[in-house]
């Protein structure tokens, strides 16, 4: 038998029995050997390891003084020369779950070791963590401890001990975001029929291709009054100003850029380009105005017919977006225009 | 494109001049492509100053 392997468990100050939310502002520290939940890690372990302590810290604490908690918990912890960290489980507890996943995290990067965090999908840190560290998901109850701390263990072990692992729902921990080859036993075309044949028979499958989630938008309300509105301008169709000097991508965008069009009457073909890997650019390049509606926008401000054109185009370059980048993308534009007094916006798309 | 606008909530969406031109129409001469424009922009005013549901 091998020697055991060295694990280390991190608790909040409610799970490290020191009280609840009266306790939540108690500075980091040690214990040595398990507490609390810890007992349930150490009967996990079994022969394969020892908890050879406990770190701990305040919710409160902890959330308030991120890099110093992370700081002095690392330090004393590389004393125990652990080579596993066992983080929570936190359930639905946001403070202790992004704990868990600073902690985790840092002790992966700096002491090289191995983490393994619980929280339930909902809980923040699995959010802000799951690409990270590996999350088990706990669920929101604490009923199921027991379990939790079993597949915290069982994925730890394994990856301490180099095995292989299995898919996230196998393990019981969330996607990270990375995809691997693997041999399937049937072609896709037949794997496909499969799905299919299951699906008009009312059975369940699975899809292999996980589908991007939108979030639910809750639309903005009309613009009673135009003549008194400011308007924006916003394509995602790769207006940039001539020779790209920002280098805005023309596929798979991660930003977007603005270009001031204040007293400005016409988008002159000359000053600008249109770089966008999605559609044939030759009509707008040609006149920007097919793109951005400046022309007519600024002559219905004239008129009166809305109160102001905003300042600035803001504008991305839509092709392959993920939706991901896309979303990021619209919530910076958002951000920018809310600030700055836009009651509505003409966004043209390719 | 409309349907995937309104997938993804965007529900005050309108047909426009293509996809390689938006609000143009490059078959027309320009003063013509330009009154298409603003018709385009005066219809999309009009649903901002539309009440949505979803």
């Amino acid at each position: 038998m091998s020697e055991k392997i060295r694990v280390v468990h991190y608790l909040n100050q409610f799970f490290a029995q020191f009280g609840g939310e009266e306790k939540a502002d108690i500075g980091p520290g040690f214990k040595e050997g398990p507490i609390g939940p810890g007992r349930a890690l150490e009967q996990a372990l079994g022969q394969q390891g020892e908890v050879v302590a406990t770190c701990f810290c305040g919710d409160n604490y902890f959330a308030e003084h991120l890099e110093e908690v992370t700081e002095e918990l690392l330090l004393q912890m590389a004393s125990f020369k652990p080579q596993l960290l066992i983080a929570g489980p936190a359930f639905e507890s946001g403070r202790y779950g992004v704990a868990c996943g600073a902690i985790g995290q840092a002790a992966q990067e700096r002491l090289g070791i191995r983490a393994v965090a619980g929280m339930d999908a909902e809980n923040a840190g699995t959010g802000l963590y799951r690409k990270k560290v590996y999350i088990v998901d706990s669920g929101s109850s604490v009923v199921r401890m027991a379990t939790v701390i079993q597949r915290m263990t069982a994925l730890g072990l394994k990856l301490v001990q180099g095995m292989p692992l299995g898919r996230p729902e196998e393990e019981g921990y969330f996607p990270r975001g990375i995809k691997r080859n693997t041999f399937a036993a049937k072609p896709p075309a037949e794997r496909a029929v499969d799905m299919l044949l299951a699906k008009i028979r009312g059975e369940l499958f699975e899809s292999e291709i996980a589908t991007p989630q939108f979030h639910h938008i809750k639309p903005a309300g009309a613009i009673r009054d135009l003549s008194s509105a400011v308007i924006a301008l916003v394509t995602d169709g790769g207006l940039v100003t001539e020779g790209n000097p920002e280098r805005m991508e023309p596929g798979r965008p991660t930003r977007f850029t603005t270009i001031a069009v204040e007293g400005i009457d016409r988008l002159d073909s000359k000053e600008f380009d249109v770089v966008h890997s999605g559609y044939d650019t030759a009509f707008a390049n040609q006149d920007p105005h097919r793109l951005v509606p400046l022309d007519v926008m600024r002559e219905l401000e004239q008129e009166g017919v809305i109160g102001k054109l905003h300042e600035s185009i803001h504008t991305t370059g839509g092709a392959h977006a993920a939706v991901e980048n896309a979303t990021r993308i619209g919530q910076g534009i958002a951000e920018r225009l809310k600030s700055a007094g836009v009651s509505g916006v003409i966004l043209t798309s390719t | 494109m409309i349907p995937v606008a309104k997938e993804v909530g965007s529900l005050r969406a309108m047909a426009s001049g293509g996809i390689v031109s938006p609000t143009g129409n490059p078959d027309l001469p320009p003063e013509k492509e330009k009154e298409f424009r603003r018709d385009l922009v005066l219809r999309a005013l009009q649903i901002l100053k539309e009440d949505v549901h979803e």
